[in-house]
């Protein structure tokens, strides 16, 4: 049923369906309305048994769904931004241990300088701990992806980030449909831990392993990771069948039959790519959009086939690593290494910079009539005055 | 297999480490040990006095179980628990922690208990077919009796006197030994089937050996005649000697002693005289001694008893001359070798007669024309199998050189008794193995909860003046018990299970049955804790062969 | 004669058992069927106080709660000696995350156990030092703030062992460690307020605090099994010599703990609920140098080039430990005790 409702309320009536036992969190924007509603609904009895635990960080937060998922419950938690920086540590420590936490990041940008809009810089630094990272491009999704991630996470005991961008979609209000509990029901039986803290059947949980098999215990933890390639796809049928909606998957296109270009991106960015795609393809130009759902683990033989014979592909990043440049674009560069296909590596929407349907119209009218150097790292909405100047006074000033 | 199974993320088994035998990083090794304790080593009689406490911590249960263990050793607990000037407690380690252990009320309690209870020892061994004859009935005489009795011995004790017990009846006097309690503890003795002949006295030892078809003899006749020195003496000067005057008494008969009495003599003897004395009637007894007190043989306990029952004392003085109501006592001073010098200053001091305690000696007459027999010095000398240079003739007690104690008569019974079975058997006596004392720093007492100790209560001193009431009391089953409880087992384990504790490698077990461990050497790393926190000093390192 | 109560003087109050006590008189420790939580062929070095510690808390605990536990371990020696792949020491529920986290897992497994509706299993936390008073503190903090139902046991070695013997928070002053050494004009580590967990966590006035030692085996486990009998957020402060650490003698350890006691240098008390409630006195006070004497770590305070400044200084703190505690009963003439 279709309701008005923010995104955050949506998502937390969705993850009270998923019924948690475990829910531990700290408040950070743009997370905070996701928990206040959660923290309601444990006390008014709404989402009981639950268990919802005020720690004192978000280090604390995680580690805390450690260890109750440890301890054989299901385990949600929230944040954002710095706050999962704080959870580093914790981050491939619940994936090492194989628990299967689900956790809404609402993405933000990480600082210095302090900023607490959005854009995909938190998720991306957190790429490599061993988490699933599933993106979502609309309220509607986000609230999808949770139910989903849940079936994910406890079918391969996996910890699942489920990615939504703070304020755009956690703050907006939209109509959107909660599953419904037996929807939800159907498709998430209770959770039946790979391994738990018994008494009973007492196990050692988190033993120190040297160097005579970490390198097997990490490829075989990888290739547990792999498998979320396989299941992705089987759960997003499975909800689509109960539901009637498509959501999720590991990489939808849109609009690319007979493309030659692309721009494939993450997340809510994507909606806006559409409406100008569209125009596009109205005025005759053959491009379409491809949007990553699943980044990690990196969908690359999905991506490829997406891609495949293309001219030209425009990589939206919505994050940025001083030193190195995207995450995103040296993914889908690598994915087509052996192509002929000319990756545009385009960084937008920093710190919550709107990424407009016109910066996206010049962006993409530059690359189709040649203006755009592939080989360059190239920045949408760039004040290049500023930097300019900056630079300039740089410059002169070491000279 | 299955998806849930693939091991990415590491469960490991409880206790999977015991593969892992980190007993290999040893370099010493952690080993059980019995360690001889102090008291035991120190008992003449040869009694395992922390065996016996053992029992006895047991309470109820255990106190027949104690009482036997005793009664290996020596046939006279109640005796003992009385007159013994206990070496044990001297000893005791648990002395240089608060104070010793009141072994000596533990075992008059256990010989009371065992009167009262009528508990007897085990009936005579099966005969042997030998014979042997025991001269005197004291308490050496009566032990080595009761041994040989039991190792299957037919035995003869001849007493020269009317009653048995030497000493034990004519010398220590009723207040510090009742005569029923001696009385039980010796018919104990010969109802085990020692045939007793008294007024007996054995003159012509070869002769009565020989025309009796004695396998053996003992010669333990006891030093009964007091020595005499010479002291200028007036007509009418009433001089005595200690051994007459306690005899006389035992007998019944009551020595006229005057109503000031001077004892002279420094041992147990005279204390005992000068008690006797007060309880004869005397107004004042003084006892009168050429060094300090410090120096005094006579125990220290039987001083402090005669001077609360108002014996006075005279130190570092001698006798030079006794009248009829008084006597001359000239001042001595130590020189610095620690011997008593005269000064020539002298006092004269009121006293109606003089008893002197200056030592006994032994008729050894019946020995005489023995070349072989060594009597030097007016003892009898023996090889350390207690035999004399005649073979088969054995003696023990006060004939033989050494300190002069019922306790120290009755050890040499016993072990006269093992050495004379030995002989007859034609066996070298087996040399006893040495074995390690528990010493105080081998333990650690931190264990031993504090506990003092539990003092027998004495005759109020009124009454013990004037009558011959036993003066000390025995202590009641509580007060016993916490008496026995107080032993800290030196050097033998009591299975405190500190060690099973204690071990950090879990290495240590208990294995059934109290006080039986067993350190399982897969894993123990030699770290020394259980040694360290060993509360009796049982555990010992051993190096390994690396 | 007055009768004399009845004790088993030769066990005291002291050992671990003796025959003559009934079986549930003895100690967990002297139990044929106790635990033994961490069992052998772990790697901890020999005379480990912390392995020692680790068993007499979680017997203890085991015996109390009838077998259902649950362990939550931070990282350390204890994590690292008992659970190298593919051997666990362990014969309990174990869980090891980090080195800082261990009050929040623990918090999350009680929480996650009473979702479940098994709050009859309980759950143990325990760290080292480190893992107590300096990276895990936050942790802690919220934990005893927000009163979760986990017993948190700190095994105190006072100093960072595991990682090469370094200063933490909670190593005592002038202590010779690998960060800390005795050169310079203040040698070893620095006098500072220190870091007392004990206070620290009854300042959250939780429901229980106690400390307790090594040495005393029956005070320990009286103590856990007071603190199992209680619901709540509940602090065990345990001090477990290191032989590695201290530079001392391996049989040496339990020895260490009791003379921490008995200078005053380690107070062992109990508090509830903000307010100490009981302490042990000391039984045979002996001066800070019987206990410095015997480690290594101190030893630069003493021979020809010693300080005795110094050591008058830990006396000092020793000294207000016995004031602020009143550790030494005042026995009068008279025979009464004023405690």
């Amino acid at each position: 049923m279709l309701r008005q409702l923010e995104g955050s309320r949506a998502v937390a009536e969705t993850v009270a369906r998923c019924r948690p036992q475990v829910i531990a969190a700290y408040p950070i924007s743009p997370q905070t309305h996701i928990v206040e509603a959660l923290s309601d609904l444990v006390r008014t009895g709404e989402l009981e048994p639950c268990e919802y635990l005020m720690v004192e960080s978000e280090f604390g937060a995680l580690s805390a769904c450690i260890g109750a998922s440890a301890a054989g419950s299901r385990t949600y938690t929230a944040t954002a931004s710095q706050g999962l920086l704080f959870m580093a540590e914790a981050l491939p420590n619940a994936s090492g241990l194989g628990l299967p936490v689900v956790m809404t990041v609402a993405n933000r940008a990480i600082g210095a300088p302090i900023n607490i809009w959005n854009d995909h810089s938190d998720a991306m630094s957190q790429r490599d701990a061993g988490w699933v990272q599933l993106f979502a491009e609309s309220n509607q999704e986000a609230v999808d992806l949770h139910v989903q991630a849940f079936v994910l996470a406890e079918r391969l005991s996996l910890p699942v980030m489920v990615c939504m961008d703070g304020f755009v979609l956690t703050h907006a209000v939209e109509e959107i449909d909660v599953p419904d509990q037996e929807v939800v029901d159907s498709l998430l039986p209770p959770f039946s831990p790979r391994q738990v803290l018994d008494p009973a059947a007492p196990v050692t949980i988190g033993a120190m392993v040297g160097p005579e098999a970490f390198t097997e215990v990490k490829y075989l933890a990888a290739a547990q990771q792999l498998r979320v390639l396989d299941e992705v796809p089987v759960i997003a049928e499975a909800f689509e069948q109960a539901t009637g909606r498509s959501s999720g998957g590991l990489v939808s296109s849109y609009r690319m039959e007979e493309a030659t270009i692309a721009v494939l991106a993450m997340g809510s960015v994507l909606g806006s790519v559409k409406d100008v795609v569209d125009e596009l393809r109205d005025v005759g130009v053959p491009i379409g959009v491809v949007a990553v759902s699943c980044y990690r683990p990196w969908p690359l033989d999905e991506v490829r086939a997406a891609l495949a014979g293309l001219e030209q592909v425009v990589v939206l990043n919505r994050a940025f690593a001083v030193g190195s440049g995207t995450m995103l674009g040296q993914d889908v560069r690598l994915t087509l290494a052996t192509s002929a296909t000319r990756v545009h590596d385009v960084v937008a929407g920093l710190g919550g910079r709107p990424v407009t349907r016109a910066s996206i119209r010049s962006l993409l009218a530059a690359v189709i009539g040649g203006e755009v150097d592939p080989d360059r790292l190239h920045f949408l909405d760039l004040d290049q005055d500023v930097v300019a100047r900056e630079l300039g006074l740089a410059l002169a000033k070491e000279s | 297999m299955s998806e849930h199974d693939l091991p990415f993320a590491i469960t490991l088994a409880p206790a999977s480490s015991r593969a892992d035998l980190t007993g290999t990083w040893r370099t010493e090794r952690a080993s059980y040990v019995t360690r001889q304790a102090p008291c035991g080593n120190a008992c003449p009689a040869g009694e395992a006095v922390r065996d016996w406490l053992y029992d006895a911590e047991e309470g109820d249960a255990g106190y027949e179980r104690a009482w036997r263990r005793i009664m290996d050793a020596n046939p006279f607990p109640a005796v003992m628990g009385r007159v013994c000037y206990h070496p044990c407690e001297t000893s005791c380690n648990r002395g240089q922690l608060d104070e010793s252990v009141g072994i000596n009320s533990v075992e008059r309690f256990l010989g009371d208990r065992a009167l009262e209870l009528g508990w007897r020892p085990p009936p005579a061994g099966p005969p042997t077919g030998r014979k042997v004859l025991v001269v005197g009935a004291g308490p050496a005489g009566l032990a080595a009796a009761y041994h040989l009795v039991r190792l299957g011995h037919e035995v003869v004790l001849k007493e020269a006197e009317s009653r048995p017990g030497g000493m034990m009846r004519w010398g220590i006097p009723r207040y510090r030994l009742p005569r029923t309690v001696l009385e039980a503890e010796v018919q104990r003795i010969l109802d085990l089937g020692v045939r007793l002949e008294l007024d007996t006295r054995v003159d012509d030892l070869v002769s009565t050996m020989s025309e009796e078809h004695f396998d053996a003899a003992l010669v333990c006749v006891g030093a009964q005649i007091g020595r005499r020195a010479y002291i200028p003496a007036g007509s009418a000067a009433h001089v005595l000697d200690a051994v007459s005057v306690l005899h006389g008494v035992a007998a019944g008969e009551q020595p006229l002693l005057g109503r000031r009495v001077a004892v002279y003599g420094g041992g147990n003897t005279a204390i005992d005289a000068a008690r006797t004395a007060k309880r004869l009637g005397a107004e004042d007894a003084l006892v009168v001694y050429r060094r300090t007190r410090e120096r005094m043989p006579a125990n220290e306990i039987e001083v402090q008893e005669a001077e609360e029952e108002g014996v006075r004392f005279r130190w570092l003085s001698t006798i030079g001359e006794v009248e009829e109501s008084s006597i001359v006592v000239e001042q001595m001073e130590l020189d610095e070798a620690g011997f008593p010098q005269p000064t020539g200053r002298t006092e004269v001091l009121a006293a109606d007669s003089v008893v002197l305690a200056l030592g006994q000696d032994s008729d050894l007459s019946l020995l005489a024309g023995l070349d072989d027999v060594d009597l030097g010095r007016g003892v009898v000398h023996t090889t350390s199998a207690m035999m004399t240079g005649q073979p088969g003739v054995f003696a023990a007690g006060d004939v033989t050189p050494g300190d002069r104690s019922v306790t120290v008569a009755i050890g040499h019974g016993r072990v006269a008794a093992g050495r004379i079975d030995d002989w007859l058997a034609g066996l070298a006596p087996a040399p006893e193995p040495p074995r390690e004392l528990a010493a105080f720093d081998m333990l650690n007492t931190w264990y031993y909860e504090d506990a003092p100790r539990a003092h027998r209560p004495r005759l109020e001193a009124v009454r013990r003046q004037s009558t011959f009431d036993e003066v000390v009391e025995g202590l009641d089953a509580d007060n016993a018990l916490y008496e026995a409880r107080r032993c800290m087992s030196c050097g033998t384990c009591f299975s405190c299970d500190n060690c099973v504790a204690v071990c950090p490698d879990d290495a240590v077990h208990n294995i059934g049955m109290p006080g039986t461990y067993e350190i399982d050497l897969d894993y123990c790393k030699g770290c020394g804790i259980c040694v360290a926190e060993c509360p009796c000093g049982a555990i010992e390192m051993l190096p390994e062969d690396i | 004669m007055a009768p004399t109560d009845l004790k088993l003087y030769q066990i005291g109050t002291f050992a671990a058992g003796n025959r003559l006590l009934d079986p549930g008189d003895r100690s967990v420790q002297a139990d044929p069927g106790r635990a033994s939580s961490i069992t052998s062929g772990h790697r901890a070095c020999q005379g480990c106080g912390e392995a020692l510690g680790a068993r007499f808390v979680l017997d203890a605990a085991m015996r109390a709660a009838g077998g259902e536990i649950v362990i939550a371990n931070a990282t350390g020696c204890l994590e690292v000696f008992s659970t190298p792949y593919p051997e666990s020491a362990w014969q309990l529920a174990w869980v090891h995350s980090l080195f800082g986290n261990v009050a929040a897992v623990a918090t999350g497994v009680a929480a996650a156990l009473k979702a479940q509706g098994r709050e009859h299993v309980r759950v143990v936390a325990q760290a080292g030092d480190g893992g107590t008073v300096d990276i895990g503190l936050g942790c802690l903090s919220g934990m005893f703030e927000r009163n979760d139902d986990v017993l948190f046991v700190c095994y105190d070695n006072q100093g960072y062992m595991n990682t090469g013997v370094q200063r933490s928070g909670a190593t005592p002053p002038a202590a010779r460690t690998a960060n800390t050494r005795p050169v310079g004009s203040e040698p070893g580590n620095v006098f500072g307020q220190g870091k007392d967990l004990p206070r620290i966590a009854m300042a959250h006035e939780i429901p229980y605090v106690a400390t307790a030692t090594v040495a005393d085996l029956r005070d320990l486990e009286r103590k856990v099994e007071k603190a199992m009998s209680l619901r709540g957020a509940r602090y065990l402060h345990v001090l477990v010599p290191c032989p590695l650490g201290w530079a001392s003698a391996s049989q040496d350890t339990i020895r260490l703990a009791r003379l921490a006691t008995q200078s005053g240098l380690f107070p062992v008390f109990e508090a509830e609920h903000g307010v100490v409630t009981a302490t042990t006195p000391i039984r045979r006070r002996v001066p800070v140098e019987d206990y410095l004497t015997l480690q290594g770590r101190f030893a630069h305070l003493f021979g020809p080039d010693g300080r005795p400044d110094v050591v008058a200084r830990i006396q000092a703190g020793a000294d207000r430990n016995i004031d602020r505690y009143d550790l030494v009963t005042v026995v009068d003439p008279d025979g009464v005790d004023h405690v």
